[in-house]
């Protein structure tokens, strides 16, 4: 006769075990839940530390007991491999849990049952939670800086414009897309150029002169690191191709840019170029700031570029080189034709990751005193009259560039995986 | 003739181009320079400074010359990074073995912290912890104390300071444990190749670091007093701690954020190393019979080692080069003190400004020299 043994948990008394473990882990986490959620203390019968562990301890002999291996229920062989393989993994996972639910009443008090949203000024705010009426009379300075008010439209339809353009490729006849890169390295810059030129800085068509002080949020954001992409990816790639040159002049002049761009950083730069830039201009010569940081910046953007293309390039196996030799073809038609094309295609993922350390950069424009998303908060947070709400401000900026950042860096990735299975 | 100029004619006109662009640019700034009466120099270095620096790790005052000020900025800079390197190393280290754990929860909460700090640009999580988060720390007088000595308030944390009697004799004594360990080693690893013997090296290390010290308190001399922060009043309504050491708040707002954001890329170079050793290696290291630490030990780690350590170094010279940032919260880096301040009193743009580059520069390469070096080092060396 088969002896059940009653203190190991096995697959012989699997039902016993398995109801008591979750029973046990089921009271450690209500006991949690309430001590959360209604401030109760269930187990104050207890001593002081004993108290506080007193759920650890019940659940972790609840996970303990319903430790079994190939149970045969689908759902307990589940559970235990996935949080509950050994002691110390049951420890985090109860640790983790119960972190989770002591967090979520203050945190769901303060952003959401606390809060306040109504009205239009400080006084509104009477709840001990957020005030997200702050953000709310804010936020088309957050989204548009100084710009004024009733010409918004401009900036959206500009936008509009230019995100419509960046689609023409995908709706091109097939006979045109040879063109595509033509357009998209030379012709589509200019053309965004003149959009966001007439339209958002105005002065002709019967639109309003705009300077570019007045501009800022986060469609400043947007205007900055556009620019600087489309600026700094021909860039990236003149130097790309240099530092592979045979010939040692072009190849040690690209290293010398690339390193020195990727020595220093990115503050010191924008410094450059709002105190020393002017003085290195010709005399009677202004530019306007908004014009130096992009320049600026782009160059600085170009370095890494051109090291990832560079990637790219290196990527492409030797065979491809020799085979466009051996048809005749001479550097530039080599390039153009068979290398560029493929190498461009695999370093698309490496780009949008330099891009989204771009727009992550941006914020930094406010040392030369231009006024994107970072800076319009630390303007919010100074008005005497919305004093005492930097927390709700650097929440809101965090959230949209956390979604504009993840949204991207989740793009890129796909964009990866997709690459990486077509060769 | 044809393959000549081939040849040379793109170099002759990239030089020329570059030549061109430098002169443009020197002629330039030349006659900017002589319209505003600026002259060029770095003469300005060992004048008066003659302003303050409200945290600074050498003795600095506003009499002293603006190279020192410089130094003290460099400095700053340094302690800012290195503190933070210690902690995004730690942290990294934590998260990346936790990603690949087989609990589900752990996986996914490493997974999220990642996905989180990573996608917040630096500026404004530094712009949260001082502005928001550091802020609502108690007043010096309603501060609670932390381990029972340190104070962590609005105005800064305070910590004890060490009080040494003749620190250099505890000094030596540490070098002299560290250097008999080393010839420990050496020596336990000739017994073991030429006759087989094993001796517990780590072990007697341990016994070395801790007797040696502690010799040095008993017989040399050496005493460690601490000095607590005692809280201050100074006027009706304001207290202050006195006494042991202050951290600024900028100091941690600055260490928390990036060490928080760095940590997540590290993260993720610990998480591709151990992924990117193979598991045949594993396995074939286990039925050689080693056991699991020394495979872990002589097999795992050399091999994850390999590919971690060179990203890893680069995310330690972005640290480094994202502490300049340290500028927008006033902390008194080499960016906010040399490129701030001083190009502010003496208006030398072009001098201090490349100071400034140059300094990052040289340090940027220096530990990419050293980190080519190294990788040549540990390249494997096929036969």
């Amino acid at each position: 006769m088969q002896t059940i043994n009653f203190l190991k948990p096995s697959r012989d008394n699997i039902k016993n075990y398995s109801i008591i473990g979750s029973f046990l882990v089921l009271i450690s986490l209500i006991d949690v839940i309430s001590n959360a959620f209604l401030k109760t203390n269930l187990t104050s019968f207890l001593p002081g530390s004993l108290s506080s562990l007193f759920p650890l301890i019940l659940g972790l002999i609840g996970l303990n007991m319903m430790r079994i291996d190939y149970s045969g229920n689908k759902t307990l062989d589940k559970l235990n491999k996935n949080i509950n393989t050994n002691n110390f993994n049951a420890v985090l996972t109860l640790l983790i849990l119960f972190s989770i639910i002591k967090a979520l009443p203050p945190s769901l008090s303060w952003m959401i049952l606390d809060a306040n949203i109504s009205g239009d000024s400080k006084d509104a705010c009477t709840g001990t939670g957020a005030c997200w009426t702050y953000i709310k009379v804010w936020f088309r300075r957050f989204m548009y800086g100084m710009y004024p008010n009733e010409f918004h439209w401009r900036i959206n339809t500009a936008f509009i414009l230019v995100i419509a353009l960046g689609f023409v490729g995908y709706f091109m006849k097939e006979n045109l897309k040879k063109y595509l890169a033509l357009y998209y390295v030379i012709i589509y810059p200019i053309i965004a150029y003149l959009v966001i030129y007439y339209l958002i800085s105005g002065g002709s068509f019967g639109l309003q002169w705009v300077e570019t002080g007045a501009w800022g949020g986060l469609s400043l954001t947007f205007i900055v690191s556009f620019f600087c992409l489309i600026f700094c990816f021909p860039l990236g790639m003149i130097f790309a191709l240099g530092r592979r040159s045979n010939l040692p002049a072009i190849k040690y002049i690209s290293i010398c840019y690339i390193e020195f761009w990727r020595g220093v950083p990115l503050i010191t730069v924008l410094f450059m170029s709002s105190v020393m830039f002017p003085m290195f201009l010709p005399e009677d010569f202004f530019m306007d700031k908004l014009v130096r940081v992009i320049i600026a910046i782009t160059l600085f953007e170009a370095a890494y570029c051109a090291e990832v293309i560079r990637g790219g390039l290196q990527s492409l196996p030797r065979g491809q080189y020799d085979a466009a030799k051996s048809l005749g073809m001479g550097y530039w038609k080599m390039h153009i034709f068979v290398i560029l094309p493929q190498a461009l295609k695999l370093v698309i993922p490496g780009i949008a990751n330099t891009f989204l350390a771009l727009v992550k950069d941006t914020p930094l424009i406010f040392v030369v005193g231009l006024a994107e998303l970072a800076g319009m908060l630390a303007l919010a947070k100074t008005n005497p009259k919305w004093l005492g709400f930097a927390m709700e401000g650097y929440i809101f900026a965090s959230i949209i560039f956390w979604i504009i950042c993840y949204a991207m860096s989740k793009y890129s990735y796909n964009l990866e995986a997709k690459y990486k299975t077509e060769r | 003739m044809n393959n000549i100029i081939k040849k040379f004619l793109p170099q002759i006109l990239a030089i020329l181009f570059v030549v061109l662009i430098f002169g443009f640019l020197t002629i330039n700034a030349q006659t900017n320079m002589d319209n505003r009466g600026i002259d060029f120099g770095f003469g300005f270095l060992s004048q008066e400074s003659s302003f303050d620096v409200q945290f600074s790790l050498i003795e600095y005052s506003g009499s002293d010359s603006y190279a020192r000020a410089f130094l003290v900025g460099l400095l700053n800079t340094l302690l800012v990074s290195f503190i933070s390197i210690i902690f995004c190393t730690i942290l990294g280290v934590i998260i990346g073995v936790a990603r690949l754990s087989s609990n589900y929860l752990i996986k996914n909460s490493a997974a999220w912290y990642v996905e989180f700090f990573r996608n917040i640009p630096l500026l404004l999580q530094i712009f949260f912890w001082y502005y928001a988060a550091l802020r609502a720390l108690p007043l010096p007088e309603k501060a609670n104390a932390w381990f029972g000595v340190t104070y962590m308030t609005v105005k800064g944390y305070y910590i004890p300071a060490m009080v040494w009697e003749n620190l250099n004799v505890f000094l030596y004594c540490g070098l002299a444990a560290i250097i008999s360990i080393i010839v420990l080693r050496n020596y336990a690893n000739n017994l073991r190749d030429t006759q087989g013997k094993q001796i517990p090296v780590l072990l007697y290390s341990i016994a070395i670091l801790i007797v040696l010290p502690l010799l040095s308190f008993l017989f040399g001399g050496v005493s460690l007093e601490f000095e607590l922060p005692q809280l201050k009043k100074l006027s009706k309504i304001s207290y202050i701690y006195e006494g042991g050491i202050s951290l600024p708040p900028e100091l941690i707002a600055l260490v928390l954020a990036l060490s928080l954001y760095t940590s997540t890329f590290v993260a993720e170079c610990v998480r591709a190393g151990i992924e990117g050793v193979s598991k045949g290696q594993k396995e074939a290291a286990a039925s050689v019979g080693l056991t699991p630490n020394q495979v872990l030990k002589l097999v795992i780690m050399p091999q994850a080692l390999r590919i971690i350590i060179p990203p890893t170094t680069n995310q330690y010279l972005n640290l480094t080069k994202n502490s300049s940032l340290a500028a927008a919260i006033a902390y008194p880096d080499l960016v906010l003190v040399f490129a701030g301040t001083a190009l502010m009193q003496t208006g030398k743009a072009i001098e201090i400004v490349s100071i400034t580059m140059l300094t990052y520069l040289t340090i940027s390469l220096t530990i990419a020299a050293i980190m080519n070096w190294y990788n040549k080092k540990i390249e494997i060396k096929e036969k």
